[in-house]
Parts: C-alpha cells; sequence; structure tokens
C-alpha cells in the first residue's frame, strides 16, 4: 500500500508536467491542426534557458524560492519568444499548403533545435542546479512526498488554471477559441488571425519552458536530446484525452505519468514506453476521438 | 501455362535489369571504397521503404509513422530465420527465403495496423501507427530470444548491391503497376476523398488494408536487406525517428510520385554523408535545409507528378 500511495505521487508528478506540455499541442492543433513535433524541443530549450539563467543570475548557487519563481518565468519569457519566432518564420507561410509539408517543417523545426542545442549547450548532459533544497514535506510510514513533487503538482495546476482563466475569460481567448473553431469564420468576423496563432505558439511555448524547469528540479540531469521522448508522449496524452480539448489534455497526461510509474514499478521499466501507447490504441479503437474529444460528424 | 509465360514476357524486363546487375555488382563489390558501397546499398534500401510508404502515406493517404516498426519486424525475423540454419549459411536461395519471411512477417503486422486505419483518420492514425512501431520495438527489446537489449549479432552478411538493388527494382515496378492500374486508381481515390470514393464503389476497408499489407511487406523486405547487410542488428536502427525520415522522404519527393520518392531516397541518404564535411554543424545545415525545401517547395520536389522517359507526366492523382 505505501509503494502505491509513492507510485501515486510519483506518477501524479510526471503526468502534470505531461500535462503541461500536452496543453500546448493540444492549443497549437486546436488552431492550425499541426502536430508540432517541435514542442518537446522548446520544454528542452526551457529546460537550459532555465539553467543558464539561474547560473547567471546567482540563484545556482544561492537557491530561494524567489530565485526559482524569477528564473522560470525568465525561461517562459525567453520560450515564449522562441514559440513566435518559430510560427513566424516556420509555419506561417504554409498555412495554406499541404499539411504534411507542415508537418514535415515542424520535424524539421525539431531537429534543428535538438541539433543546434546540441551545438550551442554542448551534447553532454548538465546537472541542473538545486533551485530549491530538496526535503520531505510529509512522511507517512515509508511514503515520503518532497516539496519539489508538491511544488511540481501546485505549480503545474496554477498555471493551467492561469491558462483557463485566459482562453475562457479574455478577449484574445475568446479570439482563440474562435479562430479553433473556425479558422475562416473568425477571420471574416475581424479576428487578426496571425496575431491568435503567435499568442497560441508563445502560450504553449511558455508552459513547455515551465515543465522544463520544474524537470530540472525533479530531475536534474538534462541534455539536448531530452525533449525527444516526452515530446512524444505528451502528445499521446493530448491525443488520448481528445486532441483539442484542455481538460482531455490534462487528464491525458495526468493518465499517461501514472501509468508510466505503474508499470516501471509493478512490471518492468522497459515495457514502459509500449504500455503508453497500448492504452493509446485500446482507447482510440474504443473512442476515435480520444476521451473527452467531439464526435464530428463528416459532411458529405 | 499460357498465363505463365504471358507473365514472363511481361516481367521480362524486369528479370533482364535485375539479373543483369550480378556482374556489376561483383565489379562494384571489388573495386568500390567499402565505404560508397555502403552508401549505394543505404540508398537502395532507403528506396523500398519510400516506395513503400509511398503506397500507403503519399497514395492512399492514410498518414503512417510506423514504418520502421515494419522494417525492424522484417529484420529480426529474417535475421531469427537465417541464423537458425546455422552458422555457415550462404547464398542467394537462403537469403531470399529469409526475405520472403522478414516480408510477410511485417505483413502480418501490417494487416494489424491497416485495422485501426478503418476507424481512424488522418493525425490520430499517424500517432497509433507510431504507437505500433514503439510497441514493436520495446517488444522487441523484451525479448531474449532475439539478443533483447544487446542486439543480435552473427548475422550471415548475404546481402549486397546485388540483391539489395534487385529488390529494389522489383518493388518499385511492382508498385508503379499497382498504382497505375485501374485497381490502383482506387488507392488515389480514397486520398482524395474517401467518402466519395466509398459512394464510387471502391472497397474502400479492402484498399486500404492492402496498401498497409503491401507497404509493410516491402518494409519487412528493406529491413531483412539491412539485417543482412550490417551483420548487426539492434532496435535503436529502428526508432521513431527512423519513420520520420522515411516520411521525409515520401513527403519531400512529393507526396504520391513513386519516382519523387526515389530521388527523395537518394539525396537524403547521400546529403548527411556530403555534409560530413563540417561535421558539428551537418545535422544543423540538414534541417535547415529541410525546412527551406518545404518553404519553397511545399508540395515536394515534384508533387503527384512522375519523372517518365517521355516527359512530365501528369500523375496518379487525375
Amino acid at each position: 500500500m505505501d509503494q502505491f500511495i509513492q507510485q501515486l505521487i510519483n506518477g501524479l508528478s510526471w503526468g502534470a508536467i505531461y500535462a503541461l506540455i500536452a496543453l500546448g499541442y493540444t492549443m497549437v492543433y486546436g488552431v492550425l491542426r499541426l502536430i508540432n513535433f517541435a514542442h518537446g524541443d522548446v520544454y528542452m530549450v526551457g529546460a537550459m534557458m532555465a539553467y543558464y539563467i539561474a547560473h547567471w543570475l546567482g540563484f545556482a548557487v544561492a537557491p530561494s524560492a524567489a530565485g526559482f519563481v524569477i528564473v522560470m518565468v525568465l525561461s517562459m519569457t525567453a520560450c515564449a519568444l522562441l514559440g513566435a519566432l518559430i510560427e513566424l518564420v516556420a509555419y506561417r507561410r504554409l498555412r495554406s499548403q499541404p499539411r504534411s509539408s507542415m508537418l514535415i517543417t515542424a520535424i524539421g523545426v525539431s531537429m534543428l533545435l535538438e541539433f543546434g542545442g546540441q551545438r550551442v549547450f554542448g551534447p553532454d548532459p548538465k546537472f541542473f542546479p538545486q533551485l530549491i533544497e530538496s526535503h520531505s514535506l510529509f512522511r507517512a510510514g515509508s511514503v515520503v512526498m518532497t516539496n519539489i513533487d508538491a511544488l511540481v503538482i501546485v505549480v503545474s495546476l496554477a498555471l493551467m488554471i492561469g491558462l483557463r482563466w485566459i482562453v475562457m475569460k479574455t478577449r484574445v481567448g475568446m479570439a482563440l477559441r474562435a479562430v479553433s473553431f473556425s479558422y475562416d469564420a473568425a477571420a471574416l468576423m475581424g479576428i487578426d488571425v496571425n496575431r491568435v496563432l503567435t499568442l497560441t505558439f508563445m502560450l504553449g511555448s511558455a508552459l513547455a519552458a515551465a515543465a522544463g524547469t520544474m524537470v530540472g528540479l525533479r530531475n536534474p540531469k538534462i541534455d539536448p536530446l531530452m525533449g525527444l521522448m516526452p515530446g512524444v508522449k505528451a502528445f499521446v496524452a493530448a491525443v488520448l484525452g481528445g486532441i483539442g480539448n484542455f481538460p482531455g489534455a490534462v487528464v491525458g497526461g495526468l493518465l499517461m505519468g501514472l501509468t508510466e510509474t505503474f508499470v516501471s514499478a509493478y512490471l518492468s521499466s522497459t515495457y514502459r514506453d509500449a504500455v503508453a501507447f497500448v492504452i493509446l490504441i485500446g482507447v482510440l479503437l474504443v473512442k476515435p476521438t480520444g476521451l473527452f474529444g467531439r464526435v464530428t460528424v463528416e459532411k458529405v | 501455362m499460357a498465363g505463365l509465360l504471358h507473365l514472363l514476357r511481361r516481367n521480362a524486363l524486369v528479370a533482364v535489369i535485375v539479373l543483369a546487375q550480378w556482374p556489376l555488382s561483383m565489379a562494384l563489390s571489388r573495386w568500390l571504397n567499402p565505404y560508397y558501397l555502403q552508401i549505394i546499398v543505404y540508398i537502395g534500401i532507403n528506396v523500398i521503404l519510400a516506395v513503400s510508404l509511398n503506397l500507403i502515406n503519399g497514395i492512399t493517404g492514410q498518414f503512417s509513422l510506423g514504418h520502421a516498426g515494419f522494417m525492424a519486424l522484417g529484420a529480426y525475423v529474417s535475421a531469427a530465420f537465417t541464423l537458425s540454419l546455422g552458422a555457415s549459411v550462404a547464398g542467394t536461395t537462403e537469403l531470399l527465403v529469409a526475405l520472403l519471411i522478414g516480408g510477410f512477417g511485417a505483413a502480418v503486422a501490417g494487416v494489424l495496423v491497416g485495422v485501426p486505419s478503418l476507424r481512424l483518420r488522418g493525425d490520430y492514425l499517424a500517432i497509433v501507427t507510431l504507437g505500433f512501431g514503439e510497441i514493436i520495438r520495446v517488444l522487441i527489446l523484451n525479448t531474449n530470444a532475439v539478443g533483447g537489449a544487446r542486439g543480435l549479432t552473427g548475422i550471415a552478411p548475404l546481402a549486397g548491391f546485388g540483391s539489395v538493388y534487385g529488390c529494389a527494382v522489383v518493388c518499385v515496378v511492382m508498385l508503379w503497376r499497382l498504382v497505375h492500374s485501374t485497381k490502383g486508381s482506387a488507392f488515389a481515390a480514397i486520398r482524395e476523398d474517401e467518402i466519395a470514393a466509398a459512394a464510387m464503389g471502391v472497397d474502400t476497408t479492402r484498399y486500404k488494408v492492402i496498401a498497409f499489407t503491401i507497404g509493410a511487406f516491402w518494409a519487412g523486405v528493406a529491413g531483412g536487406l539491412f539485417a543482412h547487410f550490417i551483420g548487426y542488428i539492434h532496435t535503436n536502427s529502428f526508432t521513431f525517428l527512423k519513420s520520420i525520415e522515411i516520411v521525409v522522404m515520401v513527403v519531400l519527393g512529393g507526396a504520391g510520385s513513386i519516382s519523387g520518392a526515389i530521388l527523395a531516397a537518394a539525396a537524403l541518404t547521400v546529403l548527411p554523408e556530403l555534409l560530413r564535411f563540417g561535421a558539428e554543424y551537418r545535422m544543423i545545415i540538414y534541417s535547415l535545409l529541410l525546412i527551406v525545401m518545404m518553404l519553397t517547395r511545399p508540395t515536394g520536389l515534384l508533387g503527384n507528378r512522375e519523372l517518365t522517359w517521355r516527359s512530365w507526366k501528369p500523375g496518379t492523382a487525375h
């Protein structure tokens, strides 16, 4: 039982990170119908940015909660700009082109970030500074919840609530929903589609950067290829929840995190990568639009 | 008997091409620097992979991201077969049998993947095929009988220039004929508009599964050739990055264009090697080129046209 609860905590904190990345996928997919393969690499850049910012500002040697917040916010800002740049340079001109060419461009951008990252940051793993000293927050039997786990869960939750507020309550959020509902109709109603797309990429990339920063705290080893698998998993999580659907992305991310930790703990860690996909295929075969996906009737 | 004669006559040219290259193969393997030979062989393998995926992605329009999984199955199944024959195995017959077994192993998986394609569309299908590819990989990785995480070593190096290009020619001719036959139009019809195709009496279910099965079969053959060329296989060679690499070949060549897929397969195999001079910037240049090519020519090199002897001929879509 203790092990179960322990894995539950681990799974939730991993799941929260997947959920943050998955939200970025789902937002971009919602407005652009594009699997943004570069998103996982933005998450990597987020972690790297946080690493450098922490060293430049000296928070790496003097851990403090304020330092963590500043590092995370700066990294989120940097990645938001990166996301806007990617959209502007790589995707904007391809919007009216076949979707497969946009997908290839996304793969190109992803590779550029990975290999460019190896060049800029160096190919070797880096050790993320302890921005916040890890200690156990609470202990019951052999179950330990560290403050890092709690922080990851709480900060992710706060960011998700913030995102929901932006999307549901602000004017730009309304524009975003309109564009994701119908591109052309939104444009006809006077919505600046370009601006909305830039904003979508900025929001998604900022969330990815937050996830990257928190992963640095949890698993201090970061390297330029670290975005690869989490990127794919987070996308799978978004599809699992029903892509384009915000709560779906969160639930999908949590499910993904929990499944992986439980499979590693109770079966074998080598099966971890496969089980997520088995669940995905199972769900999609029963419900092809994902858990929370809307059923759309195809018109002839 | 008459049918057999007809078949032979129709395929005489193919047979001649396949056979005539054997002397060339001998000469090449004797005179050519092994590095160049390896690149040339990789081009042949990638041509098979790109052309076979083109049937699924480009022509039938079923976006698949799991081609490396089929390739892995073919590689492991055929290698396990030749290994079971013993250490002293040598010869073209054994290789052919091994390739067929590998191809059929992959084709069975192709049927399995084809089935969800009946319910899923577009990106959902893409991600499910990606998942299938990864599941295959992880299952192999955990199967001790085929080496597991150690990889499979000591595979007889039966494949070379001759067998690879022999298979490539047969594959290209087979798929070219299939696509340009009356039945082949059904594949393109599904790509253009599935509902309209069904309304016109195309059995979309059947054709989608056929596309996956044939595509997977040839990916399996390519995997078998790969295994018997380098003599050592590990699941790391068949990650989803390999699948993506093949998709890039198909899209860059022009979705639906067989000659485009061939050209792109050759170009994208050689390109990284040409860029070796700037080893550190190699992959950066590669990815930049990919982005620039897509921005300047979003429909791929040839679009849906084919490069033929006579001239530019409209592709299968029209």
